[in-house]
């Protein structure tokens, strides 16, 4: 351990005061409040889109034959892959004790509650009639029907259920001593209902401790398979189909690792000014940033290699329209979106091999943004390209998005910010119960 | 209104160690109904204060079979029995294709059942308690140790209590009413 987890000489009670601090006494800043009318106004963007969507269905988006899937898809993809990490970073990192992990859950695991929630909207009003999308819940209905079981789409389905609500519960119960902290030192009557309310009556005996760590360690456990699980679902929508280019047993895993990876680019973009704007340096140190980077390489490099592997798949096969697909995807009429992705995905990261770089935040923020565009380029790439130019040429055509098709990409983006934005006003950043635990465990002053 | 079992004498103690041997001493002594309080979990804090009562493991293990195999049940019967539909000859019971579904179910309903009987439990939600009267006790979510006697201890007896937790040097001791 060469730098230590924890900056400057951290107590019990100054770490649980740093944190709660704010949330309940640091005063609205003037960055806070500019960032957050941004993201309500693409948030209003995003309510225009729907509305008028509603009325007038799909074809608002650039949406025809042969291209029905485009960026409502890519950004259902884009969005469920992003809350993959902070799942991955919660779970798999707690079950295998990596303590740096402790600074990072909390704003990780709000991040994935969010994106989550933000990709679920759109398959929901990709459907044409979004308002019969519950015809997709298994129930005893007067039609006398039952969903499809063996299509992916219901897979789907229940893959986003299930891993919307137990993100829900997993970060809600990390909460809930949190929520006791607060609440406890929170000194307006308003504040104190609100968070007294959410922390259950916390008291903190030991066995209740006890069974909550017991919990906390099993939901680790299920939350690792799941994020698996979920994406591969995901996936899977894909290569359940016969398009070349998305029929290929690689997927499930090759999306699984670009998920990782945009989810880590995501945490770091989130992180870098969170820690700058609150002053989270005693816990998200030099070390958690230079880890995310490293995570965030690895993560990369596997999605390189099923780069490589898809190529190589489809001149190995020898199925002429495995290879035709390819070739398109090179120089095709979406060749600029090939090479944009390999230009963020894959060039562009090898920068991290450099510890300066790893180390330079600015930069840092950078090609994390740069990862976040290019992982959404990746899902565009996979979905058009192998539309637009399938097995018969006289059903060729191009996509073309809509003013509308934007609004949706950015009025998500507005969404997302405007809830991070919220908890990061009302929730605390940093689980300071584990916080704490970690104050103890280093032989931090007992109080 | 409250029952004995929420009253007691509240002691708060300034570390870990302390609390520990506090717990252990009066364990010795023969009081068995005791808790303790800490701002974190700390190993081998709840054994030392006696049984712990701890079915998560089971309640998760049981309702993941049940969600699994509930799910698996429910497609076959919409699927075999109430909604069969052929798709180019492939049998109704399509088990590969009721994997997904039945996968995602299981570890839902473990983690919902995991959920509840954390907080069934440990008694939550509990808003009200009478611990919460003490204006010390604050400090058990931040950095404060506390160990209560519980009034319906055998052996509670005040006199006796405030002799025994003397002993220990305590920070502070306050008796918790109704």
């Amino acid at each position: 351990m060469t730098t230590p987890v924890l900056r400057g000489k951290p107590t019990l009670a100054s770490v649980t005061d740093q944190v709660s601090d704010i949330v309940l006494n640091r005063p609205t800043g003037r960055v806070w409040l500019l960032s957050f009318a941004l993201a309500l106004a693409l948030t209003a963007l995003l309510g225009a889109g729907i509305s008028y969507l509603l009325v007038e269905g799909v074809g608002i988006w650039g949406l025809d034959m042969p291209v029905a899937w485009a960026f409502a898809i890519a950004d259902y993809v884009w969005w469920i892959a992003i809350g993959m990490a902070g799942t991955f970073i919660s779970a798999a990192l707690y079950l295998a004790r990596q303590e740096w992990r402790t600074s990072l859950n909390r704003y990780a695991e709000a991040m994935t509650v969010f994106a989550v929630s933000v990709s679920g909207l759109f398959p929901i009003l990709h459907l044409g009639r979004p308002w019969f999308f519950y015809w997709l819940a298994p129930y005893p209905d007067r039609m006398g029907v039952w969903p499809q079981w063996r299509s992916s789409l219901l897979w789907d389905f229940f893959a986003i259920l299930a891993y919307l609500i137990v993100s829900i519960l997993y970060f809600y119960v990390g909460l809930i001593p949190d929520m006791a902290s607060l609440r406890d030192r929170a000194r307006t009557r308003g504040k104190q209902v609100f968070y007294g309310l959410l922390a259950l009556g916390w008291r903190g005996e030991a066995r209740h401790w006890a069974r909550f760590e017991t919990l906390s360690l099993l939901l680790a456990g299920l939350a690792v398979p799941l994020v698996f699980s979920v994406h591969s679902m995901v996936a899977l929508d894909f290569s359940e189909a016969l398009l070349p280019g998305w029929h290929s047993t690689i997927f499930p895993p090759f999306f699984v690792a670009g998920a990782l990876f945009s989810g880590f680019a995501m945490v770091l973009v989130l992180g870098i000014p969170l820690r700058r704007c609150y002053g989270l340096g005693d816990f998200i140190t030099e070390r958690h940033i230079d880890n995310l980077a490293k995570m965030m390489l690895a993560a990369g490099l596997f999605v390189d290699y099923s780069y490589l592997s898809e190529i190589f798949t489809a001149f190995y096969s020898g199925d002429p329209y495995d290879i035709a697909m390819t070739m398109h995807r090179f120089t095709g009429a979406y060749a600029w979106v090939f090479w944009t992705t390999i230009a963020c995905n894959v060039v562009a990261i090898q920068a991290l091999w450099w510890p300066r770089v790893r180390r330079h935040h600015g930069v840092l923020f950078v090609l994390g943004i740069v990862v976040l565009v290019g992982m959404w380029f990746e899902r565009f790439m996979l979905i058009v390209s192998s539309l637009y130019q399938d097995f018969l040429p006289s059903s060729w055509g191009m996509f073309y998005p809509t003013l509308w098709d934007l609004a949706f990409l950015f009025g998500s983006i507005g969404l997302f910010f405007t809830l991070f934005l919220l908890f990061v006003r009302w929730l605390p950043l940093v689980s300071m119960f584990e916080l704490r635990k970690l104050v103890h465990r280093h032989g931090g002053a007992p109080a | 209104m409250n029952a004995p079992r929420e009253q007691g004498c509240l002691a708060q103690f300034a570390s870990v160690p302390a609390l520990m041997a506090a717990v252990r001493t009066l364990r010795a002594d023969g009081y068995t109904r005791l808790e303790a309080y800490t701002p974190f979990a700390v190993e081998g804090l709840a054994e030392a204060l006696g049984p712990v009562r701890n079915r998560i493991p089971l309640l998760m293990l049981l309702g993941g079979l049940l969600g699994g195999f509930g799910t698996l049940a429910l497609q076959w019967y919409a699927a075999v029995i109430d909604y069969p539909i052929d798709v180019g000859g492939r049998p109704n019971a399509s088990w590969p294709a009721f994997i997904p579904a039945a996968l995602e179910m299981t570890i839902l309903c473990a983690a919902l059942a995991g959920v509840v009987s954390m907080l069934v439990g440990n008694g939550l939600p509990r808003l009200n308690h009478p611990l919460f009267n003490s204006e010390r006790f604050e400090a058990a979510s931040r950095d404060g140790f506390f160990v209560l006697l519980r009034a319906d201890d055998p052996r509670y007896e005040i006199d006796r209590v405030l002799h025994d937790f003397e002993r220990l040097d305590p920070l502070h001791v306050e008796q918790v009413l109704p």
